[in-house]
Protein backbone atom coordinates (compact mmCIF):
# COMPACT_ATOMS: atom_id res chain seq x y z
CA UNK A 1 0.00 0.00 0.00
CA UNK A 2 1.17 3.68 -1.58
CA UNK A 3 0.28 5.65 1.95
CA UNK A 4 1.41 9.05 0.57
CA UNK A 5 -0.85 8.00 -2.49
CA UNK A 6 -3.58 6.95 0.18
CA UNK A 7 -3.30 9.98 2.15
CA UNK A 8 -3.47 11.98 -1.03
CA UNK A 9 -6.30 10.66 -2.22
CA UNK A 10 -7.99 10.56 1.41
CA UNK A 11 -7.25 14.49 2.18
CA UNK A 12 -8.60 15.67 -1.52
CA UNK A 13 -12.18 13.21 -1.28
CA UNK A 14 -12.51 15.38 2.47
CA UNK A 15 -12.28 18.48 0.65
CA UNK A 16 -14.36 17.56 -2.64
CA UNK A 17 -17.16 16.45 0.07
CA UNK A 18 -16.81 19.87 2.35
CA UNK A 19 -16.44 22.11 -0.34
CA UNK A 20 -20.56 22.04 -1.19
CA UNK A 21 -21.56 21.58 2.41
CA UNK A 22 -19.85 25.03 3.56
CA UNK A 23 -20.16 26.94 0.59
CA UNK A 24 -23.78 27.98 0.54
CA UNK A 25 -23.89 28.77 4.14
CA UNK A 26 -21.01 30.91 4.15
CA UNK A 27 -21.72 32.93 0.91
CA UNK A 28 -25.55 32.68 0.24
CA UNK A 29 -25.96 34.23 4.42
CA UNK A 30 -28.86 36.60 3.33
CA UNK A 31 -32.12 35.21 3.40
CA UNK A 32 -33.49 35.00 -0.07
CA UNK A 33 -36.23 36.86 -0.17
CA UNK A 34 -37.46 35.51 -3.92
CA UNK A 35 -40.67 33.47 -2.95
CA UNK A 36 -39.84 30.90 -6.26
CA UNK A 37 -36.39 30.21 -4.90
CA UNK A 38 -38.03 30.44 -0.91
CA UNK A 39 -40.73 28.06 -1.93
CA UNK A 40 -38.27 25.77 -3.83
CA UNK A 41 -35.21 25.37 -1.06
CA UNK A 42 -38.55 24.47 1.90
CA UNK A 43 -39.70 21.23 -0.49
CA UNK A 44 -35.64 20.40 -1.52
CA UNK A 45 -35.78 18.05 2.18
CA UNK A 46 -38.59 15.57 1.07
CA UNK A 47 -37.94 15.39 -2.64
CA UNK A 48 -34.86 14.50 -1.57
CA UNK A 49 -35.63 12.20 0.97
CA UNK A 50 -38.22 10.93 -1.43
CA UNK A 51 -35.58 10.17 -4.23
CA UNK A 52 -32.80 8.70 -1.83
CA UNK A 53 -35.70 6.22 -0.59
CA UNK A 54 -37.06 5.41 -3.84
CA UNK A 55 -36.10 2.52 -5.48
CA UNK A 56 -33.06 1.73 -3.49
CA UNK A 57 -34.98 0.69 -0.63
CA UNK A 58 -36.53 -2.35 -2.93
CA UNK A 59 -32.44 -3.61 -3.27
CA UNK A 60 -31.34 -2.79 0.87
CA UNK A 61 -31.71 -6.16 1.72
CA UNK A 62 -31.29 -9.78 0.09
CA UNK A 63 -34.76 -10.25 -1.60
CA UNK A 64 -36.96 -7.55 -3.37
CA UNK A 65 -39.42 -9.62 -0.94
CA UNK A 66 -38.09 -9.60 2.38
CA UNK A 67 -37.46 -5.58 1.52
CA UNK A 68 -41.31 -5.54 0.78
CA UNK A 69 -41.83 -6.76 4.16
CA UNK A 70 -39.79 -4.57 5.38
CA UNK A 71 -41.42 -1.44 4.31
CA UNK A 72 -44.78 -3.27 5.01
CA UNK A 73 -43.57 -2.83 8.54
CA UNK A 74 -42.65 0.49 8.86
CA UNK A 75 -45.79 2.18 7.19
CA UNK A 76 -47.50 0.46 9.64
CA UNK A 77 -45.31 1.50 12.31
CA UNK A 78 -45.91 4.85 10.75
CA UNK A 79 -49.27 4.85 10.82
CA UNK A 80 -49.65 4.13 14.61
CA UNK A 81 -47.46 6.89 15.54
CA UNK A 82 -43.95 4.81 15.85
CA UNK A 83 -41.12 7.46 16.54
CA UNK A 84 -37.57 6.61 14.26
CA UNK A 85 -35.90 4.75 16.54
CA UNK A 86 -39.56 1.99 17.15
CA UNK A 87 -40.07 2.16 13.32
CA UNK A 88 -36.34 1.67 12.11
CA UNK A 89 -35.56 -1.25 14.63
CA UNK A 90 -39.43 -2.68 13.79
CA UNK A 91 -38.71 -2.89 9.75
CA UNK A 92 -35.32 -4.98 10.33
CA UNK A 93 -36.69 -7.16 13.05
CA UNK A 94 -39.42 -7.46 10.14
CA UNK A 95 -36.65 -8.45 6.78
CA UNK A 96 -34.77 -10.52 9.87
CA UNK A 97 -37.96 -12.60 10.47
CA UNK A 98 -38.75 -12.75 6.76
CA UNK A 99 -35.09 -13.54 6.02
CA UNK A 100 -34.81 -16.58 8.41
CA UNK A 101 -38.14 -17.60 7.30
CA UNK A 102 -37.56 -17.54 3.41
CA UNK A 103 -34.35 -19.46 4.36
CA UNK A 104 -35.99 -22.83 5.70
CA UNK A 105 -38.46 -22.42 2.69
CA UNK A 106 -36.25 -22.42 0.01
CA UNK A 107 -34.04 -25.15 2.26
CA UNK B 1 -31.77 31.44 31.76
CA UNK B 2 -30.54 31.93 28.73
CA UNK B 3 -27.26 29.62 29.40
CA UNK B 4 -30.16 26.78 30.57
CA UNK B 5 -31.86 27.55 27.10
CA UNK B 6 -28.95 27.24 25.27
CA UNK B 7 -27.97 23.54 26.92
CA UNK B 8 -31.63 22.53 26.36
CA UNK B 9 -30.53 22.60 22.64
CA UNK B 10 -27.81 21.00 22.63
CA UNK B 11 -28.96 18.73 24.80
CA UNK B 12 -32.56 18.01 22.23
CA UNK B 13 -29.78 17.68 19.35
CA UNK B 14 -28.36 15.19 20.71
CA UNK B 15 -31.40 13.25 21.72
CA UNK B 16 -32.73 13.42 18.37
CA UNK B 17 -29.95 12.86 16.26
CA UNK B 18 -29.81 9.30 18.56
CA UNK B 19 -31.91 7.55 16.17
CA UNK B 20 -29.81 8.40 12.99
CA UNK B 21 -26.59 7.26 14.83
CA UNK B 22 -28.45 3.93 14.69
CA UNK B 23 -28.95 3.85 11.45
CA UNK B 24 -25.49 4.79 10.58
CA UNK B 25 -24.32 1.60 12.44
CA UNK B 26 -24.47 -0.82 9.75
CA UNK B 27 -23.16 1.26 7.00
CA UNK B 28 -20.07 1.81 8.87
CA UNK B 29 -19.84 -1.79 9.77
CA UNK B 30 -19.84 -2.27 5.93
CA UNK B 31 -17.62 0.43 5.41
CA UNK B 32 -15.28 -0.91 8.11
CA UNK B 33 -15.21 -4.58 6.31
CA UNK B 34 -14.45 -3.21 2.64
CA UNK B 35 -11.18 -1.76 3.71
CA UNK B 36 -10.31 -4.76 5.35
CA UNK B 37 -10.88 -6.69 2.65
CA UNK B 38 -9.03 -4.48 0.70
CA UNK B 39 -6.10 -5.19 2.83
CA UNK B 40 -6.30 -1.46 4.22
CA UNK B 41 -4.91 -1.12 8.44
CA UNK B 42 -7.35 -0.75 10.49
CA UNK B 43 -6.64 2.87 11.41
CA UNK B 44 -7.62 3.49 7.69
CA UNK B 45 -11.27 2.90 8.13
CA UNK B 46 -11.48 5.43 10.95
CA UNK B 47 -9.22 7.99 9.73
CA UNK B 48 -11.59 8.02 6.34
CA UNK B 49 -15.05 8.06 7.90
CA UNK B 50 -13.42 10.80 10.39
CA UNK B 51 -12.38 13.33 8.19
CA UNK B 52 -15.28 12.48 4.91
CA UNK B 53 -18.22 11.60 7.15
CA UNK B 54 -20.74 10.82 4.04
CA UNK B 55 -21.53 7.73 2.56
CA UNK B 56 -21.52 6.84 -0.96
CA UNK B 57 -18.60 8.66 -2.29
CA UNK B 58 -16.21 6.99 0.65
CA UNK B 59 -16.92 3.90 -0.80
CA UNK B 60 -16.17 5.19 -4.88
CA UNK B 61 -13.26 7.21 -3.52
CA UNK B 62 -11.71 4.36 -1.74
CA UNK B 63 -12.40 2.25 -4.98
CA UNK B 64 -10.12 4.38 -6.92
CA UNK B 65 -7.92 5.44 -4.58
CA UNK B 66 -7.03 1.49 -4.75
CA UNK B 67 -7.33 0.75 -8.46
CA UNK B 68 -4.74 3.65 -9.06
CA UNK B 69 -6.92 6.21 -11.13
CA UNK B 70 -5.49 9.73 -11.30
CA UNK B 71 -6.39 12.45 -8.43
CA UNK B 72 -8.17 14.61 -11.01
CA UNK B 73 -10.68 11.42 -11.21
CA UNK B 74 -11.04 10.91 -7.07
CA UNK B 75 -11.77 14.98 -6.75
CA UNK B 76 -14.46 14.53 -9.24
CA UNK B 77 -16.05 11.85 -8.81
CA UNK B 78 -16.22 12.85 -5.53
CA UNK B 79 -17.66 16.07 -5.94
CA UNK B 80 -20.30 15.10 -8.61
CA UNK B 81 -21.31 12.46 -5.46
CA UNK B 82 -21.65 15.01 -3.18
CA UNK B 83 -22.92 18.62 -4.62
CA UNK B 84 -26.41 17.27 -4.03
CA UNK B 85 -25.05 18.69 -0.62
CA UNK B 86 -25.00 22.59 -2.22
CA UNK B 87 -28.55 22.38 -2.45
CA UNK B 88 -29.18 21.25 1.18
CA UNK B 89 -26.57 23.09 2.52
CA UNK B 90 -28.52 26.20 0.91
CA UNK B 91 -31.79 25.09 1.92
CA UNK B 92 -30.27 24.93 5.60
CA UNK B 93 -28.88 28.43 5.65
CA UNK B 94 -32.32 29.68 5.19
CA UNK B 95 -32.62 28.74 8.44
CA UNK B 96 -29.59 29.79 9.99
CA UNK B 97 -29.36 32.66 12.04
CA UNK B 98 -27.79 35.63 9.67
CA UNK B 99 -25.78 36.67 12.83
CA UNK B 100 -24.46 33.18 12.99
CA UNK B 101 -20.52 33.58 11.90
CA UNK B 102 -18.27 32.11 9.52
CA UNK B 103 -16.64 30.02 12.15
CA UNK B 104 -19.54 28.40 13.22
CA UNK B 105 -21.21 28.09 9.91
CA UNK B 106 -17.40 26.05 8.91
CA UNK B 107 -18.53 23.87 11.45
CA UNK B 108 -21.79 23.04 11.14
CA UNK B 109 -21.24 22.72 7.47
CA UNK B 110 -19.96 19.63 8.67
CA UNK B 111 -23.21 18.70 9.62
CA UNK B 112 -24.70 18.60 6.39
CA UNK B 113 -25.16 14.41 5.89
CA UNK B 114 -28.35 13.25 4.03
CA UNK B 115 -30.07 12.24 7.31
CA UNK B 116 -29.46 15.05 9.64
CA UNK B 117 -30.07 17.71 6.96
CA UNK B 118 -33.38 15.85 6.84
CA UNK B 119 -34.16 16.27 10.57
CA UNK B 120 -32.85 19.71 11.31
CA UNK B 121 -35.04 21.08 8.62
CA UNK B 122 -38.05 19.58 10.60
CA UNK B 123 -37.19 22.22 13.15
CA UNK B 124 -39.72 25.21 13.14
CA UNK B 125 -38.09 28.24 12.80
CA UNK B 126 -34.37 28.79 12.92
CA UNK B 127 -32.01 25.55 13.92
CA UNK B 128 -29.58 27.40 15.84
CA UNK B 129 -25.59 25.71 15.65
CA UNK B 130 -25.80 24.30 18.68
CA UNK B 131 -28.56 22.12 17.82
CA UNK B 132 -27.10 20.99 15.39
CA UNK B 133 -23.40 20.38 16.82
CA UNK B 134 -26.07 18.39 19.40
CA UNK B 135 -27.68 16.51 16.15
CA UNK B 136 -24.58 15.88 14.64
CA UNK B 137 -22.32 14.01 17.71
CA UNK B 138 -23.84 10.53 18.03
CA UNK B 139 -24.39 10.20 13.70
CA UNK B 140 -20.96 11.25 13.95
CA UNK B 141 -19.33 8.89 16.57
CA UNK B 142 -21.59 5.96 15.13
CA UNK B 143 -19.86 6.57 11.89
CA UNK B 144 -16.46 7.17 12.40
CA UNK B 145 -16.31 3.90 15.56
CA UNK B 146 -18.68 2.13 13.70
CA UNK B 147 -16.08 2.18 10.21
CA UNK B 148 -13.50 0.97 13.06
CA UNK B 149 -14.82 -1.80 14.40
CA UNK B 150 -16.27 -2.87 11.28
CA UNK B 151 -12.43 -2.67 9.75
CA UNK B 152 -11.21 -4.44 12.91
CA UNK B 153 -14.08 -7.57 13.42
CA UNK B 154 -14.71 -8.25 9.19
CA UNK B 155 -16.79 -11.83 9.94
CA UNK B 156 -17.77 -11.21 13.24
CA UNK B 157 -21.01 -9.24 12.98
CA UNK B 158 -23.80 -12.33 11.85
CA UNK B 159 -24.72 -11.54 8.15
CA UNK B 160 -28.13 -12.47 8.42
CA UNK B 161 -28.16 -9.50 10.51
CA UNK B 162 -26.01 -7.06 8.81
CA UNK B 163 -28.71 -7.63 5.26
CA UNK B 164 -31.70 -7.47 8.01
CA UNK B 165 -29.93 -3.76 9.17
CA UNK B 166 -29.88 -2.55 5.56
CA UNK B 167 -33.87 -1.51 5.78
CA UNK B 168 -32.82 0.64 8.96
CA UNK B 169 -32.34 3.92 7.30
CA UNK B 170 -35.05 3.67 4.49
CA UNK B 171 -37.73 3.00 7.61
CA UNK B 172 -36.31 6.34 9.20
CA UNK B 173 -36.37 8.07 5.37
CA UNK B 174 -40.43 6.69 5.45
CA UNK B 175 -40.97 7.96 8.23
CA UNK B 176 -39.52 11.58 7.22
CA UNK B 177 -41.36 11.73 4.08
CA UNK B 178 -44.66 10.43 5.18
CA UNK B 179 -45.66 11.95 8.65
CA UNK B 180 -45.31 15.43 6.73
CA UNK B 181 -47.11 14.22 3.70
CA UNK B 182 -49.92 13.34 5.54
CA UNK B 183 -50.18 16.82 6.89
CA UNK B 184 -49.32 18.68 4.03
CA UNK B 185 -50.98 18.19 0.54
CA UNK B 186 -47.87 20.26 -1.02
CA UNK B 187 -45.44 18.00 0.44
CA UNK B 188 -47.16 15.16 -0.74
CA UNK B 189 -47.14 16.49 -4.34
CA UNK B 190 -43.15 16.80 -3.73
CA UNK B 191 -42.60 13.43 -2.62
CA UNK B 192 -45.07 12.03 -5.12
CA UNK B 193 -43.08 13.51 -8.05
CA UNK B 194 -39.73 12.73 -6.82
CA UNK B 195 -40.49 9.25 -5.99
CA UNK B 196 -41.90 8.48 -9.78
CA UNK B 197 -39.43 10.37 -11.18
CA UNK B 198 -36.46 8.46 -9.53
CA UNK B 199 -38.27 5.29 -10.18
CA UNK B 200 -38.58 6.10 -13.50
CA UNK B 201 -34.83 7.15 -14.61
CA UNK B 202 -33.63 3.98 -12.85
CA UNK B 203 -35.84 2.17 -15.01
CA UNK B 204 -34.78 3.36 -18.05
CA UNK B 205 -31.65 1.63 -19.00
CA UNK B 206 -30.35 4.97 -20.96
CA UNK B 207 -29.95 6.60 -17.66
CA UNK B 208 -27.64 3.65 -16.21
CA UNK B 209 -24.75 5.65 -16.44
CA UNK B 210 -26.16 8.85 -14.17
CA UNK B 211 -24.50 8.40 -10.85
CA UNK B 212 -27.09 8.14 -7.61
CA UNK B 213 -25.70 11.64 -6.59
CA UNK B 214 -26.88 13.10 -9.82
CA UNK B 215 -30.02 11.24 -9.74
CA UNK B 216 -30.94 12.95 -6.69
CA UNK B 217 -30.30 16.28 -7.86
CA UNK B 218 -32.54 16.24 -10.89
CA UNK B 219 -35.33 14.39 -8.82
CA UNK B 220 -35.04 17.35 -6.00
CA UNK B 221 -34.79 20.49 -9.12
CA UNK B 222 -37.70 18.94 -10.64
CA UNK B 223 -39.81 18.07 -8.27
CA UNK B 224 -39.17 21.03 -5.85
CA UNK B 225 -40.12 23.21 -8.60
CA UNK B 226 -43.15 22.26 -10.02
CA UNK B 227 -44.21 22.48 -6.22
CA UNK B 228 -43.05 25.65 -5.80
CA UNK B 229 -44.73 26.86 -8.97
CA UNK B 230 -48.17 25.05 -7.82
CA UNK B 231 -48.15 26.11 -4.22
CA UNK B 232 -45.72 29.04 -3.23
CA UNK B 233 -45.32 29.26 0.60
CA UNK B 234 -46.96 32.28 1.66
CA UNK B 235 -45.20 35.47 2.66
CA UNK B 236 -44.76 35.38 6.79
CA UNK B 237 -45.46 31.46 6.96
CA UNK B 238 -42.47 29.67 6.94
CA UNK B 239 -44.36 26.10 7.20
CA UNK B 240 -45.16 23.75 4.10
Amino acid sequence: MNYTRFFVGVTLMAIMTYLPRVLPLVVFRKKIENPFIKSFLAYVPYAVLAAMTFPDIFSSTNSLLSALVGMAAAVVLIFLNGNLVTVALGATGAVFVAEQLMRLWVG
Amino acid sequence: MQEREKYSTVRQGVLDGFPISLGYLPLAFTFGMMTTDNHLPIWAALFVSATNFTSASQFAGIDLILTGQAYIEIAITTLIINIRYFLMSLSLSQKIDDRVNNFKRGIIAFSVTDEIFALAMQRPGWVSPRYLVGLTVMPYLSWALGSLVGAAATGFLPMALRDAFGIALFAMFLLLIIKPSKESKPVLFTVSIAVALSCLIRAIPMFDGVSSGWVIIICALVASSAAAVRYPVTIGGEEV
